[in-house]
């Protein structure tokens, strides 16, 4: 009894020390010794599609409906937040906030047929925002602010009259909204909000006999999960691209999001950010692999479709042996070693 | 866990260290795209590019013993890819510029090239207004941006009606595709039409392009005289085919840049024959630049085109051409800074002055491959000439001069959007004093 809770105490201090340890360590410790290619190459982009793995996670992961739209609203936070920030003369965080209640907004008009449908028939019917988005922001120059190539530059990330445009600037201003995302989503998840939404997941007749407000669940998830796309669209576009088109934000971005959240482990916080870490690192690392192996010898097209091909089979085979995803073999790999620790 | 401990430094080593390079080197980081939609153009152009610099450095022994040096990075024309191997490759040494052969690529780079000081060259394509060297120092949109291309395709046609008086009264629909880069173009039609007084019909295909039935039924209502069609991939061959179907003659078809190519004729066989698109380059081997390249390059076994046949070919052309720019620049800056590896500064300063009449194009073995360039701080197209070929299904032929486009024109059209992007970034105007100092480390 004793020893059990001994160990209770010891894992408790143990994840009680990691937040901040891991804190200390992403907003200190990074940016003091990390070199700009680090930055600028993998972890700006870790990082928005991070919190675009986060939205979507809230919507499919916790509460089980399926979409396919996560690029539309990618795209709308982008292109939102430049045009506040160009018409409206606010500071970029209030236009970022903006952005993100837009996106909510374009998110709770397709989140209606959830109301109907479900499953595939819901992924499909949210196709229809990717196509619709992608439409819209090439058929009508205003939202380019008039660019004659449909292509717009990014603004100046300013912070009250700082200006983050160096790579360490825009990995803390990306860093700093990702964590407070991240524990706002870690509350609602925690919280009665987010038993309603695993309920309606589990079984949305027995939610609702037990008085579960399932229309206004599954819409408030909509809501949120596409305001936290739309900014993980701005950080995408402004800290990481440093440029907006509407083309970026294509089918292929929803499935890569889509493949996060599988490959990372439905309805963990924790998966979406290492599936998003293996989408990001895995395909630069098998490259620079088979340059370093190969460069030279065999053609270089033909080096890069079997990386494909190895990228494809690796995630393939990943899969079938552990479904749940890397955030469950994280948790079988930390049992394991307190089970050393203790023996 | 401990084979995993002790593997993972060599792996990381292995992985993130870049290959050094030597002390007089002058170093060309290429964003290339062998695989994906794209890689006809990206293999043609960059193996013309890198074909252009083996022959310098076999040849001469480097640019005034200066070696040219190169690594790759593939993109498949993907723009975080694209920005993922520039900050890659950018902490090379001896780095003189930058060539990726895509405007989504090149817009990603604007702001870290400008930082940086390297020159950012989008040959033939590129954002317009980068043109203006005043408010864009190190963006090279060189020989021809996308008004120019229209201006010239507009001269074309009226040179074939016998003068810019002729197209009045006439009736001209452009086939776009339905893509910033199909639209960017709209205006300067219109533009156009207005001063010279022909019709203008504007279709939009929607991207990819491999249903036309409606536009072309639309154009047979309309019977223009010509069609202008603005394609990008299997759009191209489509419109050709649909247009043989609906019984447009395909001689009144004028392709534009992204037209022009072998591989967007090919597919569309028969109905190809007879097709006139403009270029920059000329294709062909018969220049005496790629006959060097064929006996220097080919013939010891070291050429990067996996298929010899496309020697000659637009893309692979239009790689050359654009080693011979890059090359040239780098000479340029060498005369006035010294024979040794130039700082990115340096070499944009060698691009601003990087003026090849007809007679140092000939010297160069270049004589009607391309016409001549005349860059300076505040142009930074160069005032490139066009030509036209037609296909004859088994190759391109020349069918017409060096063609002007109306530059003067276009340029307050340039300038008011570099403007408006200088006052929204709170960029400086630079002055020709401004443009003729150089860092050097």
């Amino acid at each position: 009894m004793t020893a059990i809770s001994a160990f209770a105490t010891r894992a408790g201090l143990a994840t009680g020390l990691a937040l901040p340890a891991l804190g200390l360590l992403a907003f200190v410790a990074v940016p003091l010794t990390a070199s700009p290619y680090v930055l600028e190459a993998i972890l700006l982009p870790f990082l928005a599609l991070s919190l675009a793995g986060l939205g979507l996670n809230l919507l499919t992961g916790y509460g089980g409906q399926v979409s396919l739209g996560s690029a539309a609203f990618m795209a709308v936070g982008a292109f939102a937040a430049y045009n506040f920030d160009l018409r409206s003369g606010l500071p970029l965080p209030v236009s970022i906030l903006l952005a993100g209640v837009t996106a909510a907004a374009i998110g709770l008009v397709f989140g209606l047929p959830s109301l109907r449908l479900r499953g595939f028939y819901l992924a499909v019917s949210t196709l229809a925002a990717q196509f619709f988005v992608q439409w819209a922001l090439t058929k009508f120059a205003w939202f380019s602010n008039g660019s004659p190539s449909g292509i717009i530059a990014a603004p100046v990330i300013e912070l009250a009259g700082l200006r983050l445009d160096g790579a360490v600037g825009r990995y803390l201003f990306s860093l700093s909204i990702v964590a407070a995302v991240t524990l706002l989503v870690h509350r609602i998840v925690s919280g009665p909000e987010g038993v309603n939404l695993i309920a309606v997941r589990d079984n949305e007749t027995a939610a609702r006999v037990i008085g579960v407000p399932v229309l206004r669940t599954k819409l408030v998830a909509f809501a949120l999960s596409s305001a936290i796309i739309g900014v993980a669209g701005v950080l995408w576009a402004f800290t990481y691209l440093r440029t907006v088109e509407p083309a970026g934000f294509n089918l292929d971005r929803s499935f890569q999001i889509l493949f996060i959240i599988i490959i990372g482990g439905l309805a963990t916080l924790r998966g979406t950010f290492l599936g998003a870490a293996l989408i990001v690192v895995f395909p630069l690392l098998l490259g620079r692999l088979s340059a370093a192996a190969f460069d030279g010898l065999i053609d270089a097209g033909l080096i890069k479709l079997t990386e494909r091909i190895v990228l494809g089979t690796t995630i393939i085979l990943f899969l079938i042996a552990e479904p749940n995803g890397l955030s469950a073999i994280l948790s079988r790999l930390t049992a394991r070693l307190r089970g050393i620790g203790r023996g | 866990m401990s084979f995993l401990t002790r593997i993972a430094p060599a792996l990381l080593a292995a992985t993130f260290l870049a290959s050094p390079v030597l002390a007089d080197d002058q170093h060309f980081p290429l964003q290339s795209y062998r695989v994906g939609p794209y890689a006809a153009g990206g293999t043609g152009f960059f193996g013309g590019f890198i074909d252009y610099m083996t022959l310098i450095n076999t040849r001469d022994g480097g640019v005034n013993g200066v070696k040219l040096t190169w690594s790759e990075g593939e993109t498949e024309y993907e723009v975080e890819k694209g920005v993922e191997v520039y900050q890659r490759l950018k902490s090379n040494p001896g780095i003189a510029a930058w060539n990726p052969l895509s405007v989504g690529i090149a817009y990603a780079m604007i702001d870290g090239v400008t930082a940086d000081k390297t020159p950012l060259i989008t040959i033939n394509h590129g954002r317009t207004d980068t043109t203006d060297g005043r408010v864009f120092p190190y963006v090279f949109p060189l020989l021809l941006n996308p008004y120019s291309e229209t201006s010239g395709i507009v001269n074309y046609i009226a040179s074939k009606e016998g003068g810019p008086e002729a197209l009045k009264g006439k009736k001209i629909a452009v086939l776009y595709h339905g893509s910033p880069y199909g639209k960017e173009t709209i205006p300067i039609y219109e533009l156009l039409a207005q001063k010279y007084g022909f019709d203008l019909v504007q279709i939009e295909v929607p991207h990819p392009g491999n249903e036309q039935g409606a536009q072309w039924l639309q154009i047979r209502r309309e019977k223009p005289d010509y069609v202008v069609l603005r394609g990008w991939g299997v759009m191209n061959p489509v419109a050709l085919t649909t247009a043989q179907r609906n019984g447009f003659p395909v001689d009144r078809i004028i392709g534009n840049v992204w037209s022009n190519s072998e591989e967007d004729v090919r597919p569309a066989g028969d109905a190809a024959i007879g097709y006139t698109a403009i270029t920059t380059q000329a294709s062909g081997n018969q220049y005496p630049v790629l006959q060097e390249i064929i006996k220097t390059v080919y013939d010891a076994g070291k050429g990067n085109l996996s298929d010899p046949a496309r020697i000659g070919s637009v893309y692979h052309n239009l790689g050359i051409v654009n080693g011979i720019l890059n090359v040239e620049a780098v000479r340029i800056a060498q005369a006035r800074f010294g024979n040794r590896t130039l700082t990115g500064d340096e070499v944009r300063w060698g691009f601003e002055h990087l003026q090849l009449s007809p007679e140092r194009v000939k010297e160069l073995g270049a004589e009607n491959l391309f016409r001549s360039i005349n860059v300076t701080y505040d142009n930074h197209e160069g005032e490139g000439y066009v030509t036209f070929q037609q296909w004859d299904g088994q190759k391109w032929n020349v069918v017409s001069d060096w063609i002007a486009p109306d530059w003067a024109l276009l340029r307050p059209i340039i300038e008011k959007s570099s403007e408006a992007y200088a006052k929204e970034k709170g960029l400086p105007i630079r002055s020709a004093a401004d443009a003729d100092a150089a860092v050097s480390n």
